[in-house]
């Protein structure tokens, strides 16, 4: 595939595979996180663990919209679902989050709720429009990446005068969730958490640019890469935070620079702060109450904003209590020390939101990496 | 009902084929369903076995083991680049038979049609069946038809069974794959999976991808004829060679590792998988099949594939190994490992 095929060129994999392991410095670890499930989901798909020395540790990040969707929203949703008359929609992914109780979306759609699956939030406009005696809802999820095309279709809805179209706005914000955990106690205080740098997200990059990033490497002393989601993005940022490390710099720095300008895209980011304005605060699966961490619709376009046309309660719910997905989430649990991870938790009946999407800490773990501590206690041979 | 009967037929007008359309009566029992059982089914699927029109078919058994199969087939929408429901519905249950090395000999058919499907679409559908059956040539010897309520079917659900003999000597089946053994792919991975999608009116992108739909019983004859030692042969249908290989690895009590970069995928299937966040390994195939034989048989055996237009692409993608877990894991173009588990639920697009 043209433009894709070479940043997964094996060779040069090798090539900066080999760099990494010439640099990397033995008598010390690398604790990277990478915030963005696109990036976890490329680091398992690919293989990358394997390519790196044991002393480069990677750290899956929260950046998996569903994964961080905290139960009370997701009550709310199934709340939504269950209205007479209502159709419900969303990305694929979102209708597979259990609540602490095992219910989801997609088991409200067994039991005949009217919940539809979307590639577009346009598809969520049409549907409204192919049935005006119906209300449409669309639980718009993710970060600022699926925020703009959330926001054209409010403006649409409104051209067009629809009145049985509303959006259930979950948009939240990258910058404050990688400042709240690096701000976490365990991390800052009580340095319980080794994290030496940030691979900084690719889709989300080319909306809000690199500029946002300069305040972690300055106030936190972290170094961060944008990177792009392909392997040797990835490989390529990894080079270049152990680069920083070894030299003892933090800054800010773009691998990702056939998509990521410094300021991003400006047009986006006007539809996006024409339509929205910062919540106070929001909750976010395991990382607890993040202040202005996520966007609400404004009062004027109160007409789309389903929060108010449904009235709906702010529930404050917690996890399945086994379920290690928040300790997960900040990076300070691996998904092995979950004692029902692969057991009870699995991604045919996920208990915690991490097991879901391919992007999650839990399910790329379990599709992917297991078998690397597989290969280490076994002797699997090749004849 | 035959051309030299001197009966006077039951009904007295033509089915309208043109305008009309399923009625419930055409599966309760009465004259409007015999009607249509003959000027459509009969017609089309025309043999010796049918005309004795009897509840039942009765055929000779020849010595030997005897396979029988049966699958059902719903699809949306009814009609895709490369095939039909129709041509599907002979193609997935003849493959099935001939999995385990067997010659495809009677087939039967059952139909669910709902209230208000054209009858347009149901002749274009059965002549398309009919004529996959003949190809191969396999007759459908017997079947059934019920009418269900509109909103109740999808148009048409098919559901065909097959028989088959397998020849002396051939011992097929899932838990035969060994240690040391090699894996074969037939062609291309993908291709029906991502062509029905992009069928479906719902995707905004389209291309000129065609469905894999392809009986395989003459490969496979030319396969057990050149090695009649394969350990393994299964069709990789939905969850596509992923689903297929662990079942395998599973059932013989043993791993894989396969290698990304030997996995043969069009660059249409590719793209869109890209687009979609799909992982091709994961995607239906209804013309391809996976063979799994001693190392020793796999270059013969190979070659034989490439000779026959359905397995020109065919290529040695990995190798059985011990292992008590059963992973099938994958070297990745990159150079990294991976495990290629079992799918869970279906595939789903990422979000962003």
């Amino acid at each position: 595939m043209k433009y894709i095929d070479p940043f997964r060129n094996g060779a040069v994999a090798r090539k900066i595979a080999r760099k990494i392991a010439v640099e990397a410095d033995p008598h010390r670890d690398y604790y990277l996180m990478e915030f963005c499930g696109g990036h976890t989901h490329a680091i398992s798909r690919y293989g990358i663990p394997g390519m790196l020395p044991g002393n480069i540790h990677m750290i899956h990040g929260p950046g998996c919209p569903v994964c961080v969707l905290p139960v009370g929203r997701l009550e709310n949703m199934i709340q939504l679902a269950q209205t007479p008359g209502c159709i419900v929609c969303s990305y694929g992914d979102m209708l597979r989050v259990p609540t602490a109780q095992g219910d989801s979306l997609l088991k409200q759609k067994a039991r005949g709720a009217d919940v539809r699956m979307i590639y577009s939030a346009a598809d969520a406009l049409q549907i409204a429009q192919q049935n005006p005696q119906r209300q449409v809802v669309f639980l718009a999820i993710g970060f600022e990446t699926t925020t703009p095309p959330t926001a054209v279709v409010i403006k649409q809805a409104q051209v067009l005068g629809l009145t049985n179209f509303t959006v259930f706005c979950n948009h939240v914000l990258t910058p404050s969730a990688i400042s709240h955990i690096l701000q976490s106690p365990e991390i800052r205080e009580l340095g319980l958490v080794q994290l030496d740098g940030f691979i900084g997200p690719a889709h989300v990059s080319t909306i809000i640019g690199s500029k946002p990033y300069a305040y972690f490497a300055e106030e936190f002393q972290k170094p961060v890469v944008i990177a792009g989601f392909e392997p040797l993005d990835v490989m390529q940022a990894i080079l270049m935070l152990i680069r920083q490390l070894n030299t003892g710099r933090a800054e800010v720095e773009n691998e990702f620079t056939r998509a990521v300008l410094p300021d991003g895209n400006l047009k986006a980011q006007r539809l996006v702060a024409e339509v929205f304005e910062l919540r106070r605060s929001f909750e976010w699966r395991g990382l607890g109450v993040v202040p202005y961490s996520a966007l609400r619709i404004k009062s004027r376009f109160a007409a789309f904003d389903a929060e108010q046309r449904f009235a709906l309660p702010v529930l404050s719910l917690t996890d399945h209590k086994a379920c290690e997905c928040g300790a997960i989430l900040r990076g300070v649990k691996h998904p092995r020390d979950c004692s029902i991870f692969g057991t009870a938790c699995t991604p045919d009946n996920p208990l915690g939101s991490c097991m879901v999407s391919s992007e999650g800490a839990c399910a790329a773990y379990y599709r992917y990496g297991r078998f690397r501590e597989h290969n280490n206690d076994d002797t699997a041979k090749i004849h | 009902m035959q051309k030299t009967d001197k009966r006077k037929p039951v009904y007295t007008r033509k089915l309208d084929f043109r305008h009309g359309r399923v009625e419930m009566m055409h599966g309760s029992g009465g004259r409007a369903m015999t009607q249509l059982v003959d000027q459509l089914f009969i017609a089309a699927f025309d043999n010796e076995y049918l005309r004795q029109m009897n509840d039942q078919a009765c055929f000779p058994v020849g010595n030997g083991r005897m396979v029988m199969s049966t699958d059902c087939h719903v699809v949306t929408p009814l009609f895709f680049p490369g095939g039909d429901i129709g041509s599907l519905s002979v193609h997935g249950t003849v493959n099935d038979v001939v999995m385990s090395g067997a010659r495809p000999l009677y087939l039967s058919a059952g139909f669910i049609l709902e209230e208000g499907l054209s009858l347009a679409v149901l002749k274009r559908i059965v002549e398309s069946m009919a004529a996959a059956a003949q190809a191969i040539p396999v007759p459908v010897i017997t079947g059934d038809t019920k009418v269900v309520e509109q909103g109740s079917g999808d148009g048409i659900f098919i559901t065909t069974t097959g028989i088959g003999r397998v020849p002396e000597g051939v011992h097929i089946s899932s838990e035969r794959a060994k240690p040391g053994d090699k894996i074969l792919v037939s062609g291309t991975i993908g291709d029906h999976g991502i062509a029905i999608l992009l069928a479906r009116e719902d995707f905004s992108f389209y291309g000129t991808l065609e469905s894999d739909t392809a009986a395989l019983h003459d490969l496979v004859a030319a396969m057990v004829q050149t090695a009649s030692d394969i350990h393994v042969l299964r069709d990789p249908t939905r969850g596509g060679i992923a689903a297929a290989l662990n079942e395998i690895a599973y059932q013989s009590g043993i791993g894989m590792l396969l290698h990304e970069n030997r996995i043969p995928v069009k660059e249409q299937v590719s793209a869109a998988c890209e687009f979609l966040g799909f992982d091709p390994l994961y995607v239906a195939n209804e013309g391809k099949l996976i063979a799994i034989c001693a190392p020793q048989d796999a270059d013969r055996l190979l070659d034989v594939m490439r000779t026959h237009p359905l397995g020109q692409d065919a290529t040695i993608i990995g190798d059985v190994i011990e292992d008590s877990h059963c992973f099938v894991q994958m070297e990745t173009r990159l150079g990294g490992k991976r495990v290629v588990d079992w799918l869970s639920g279906d595939q789903l697009p990422r979000i962003c």
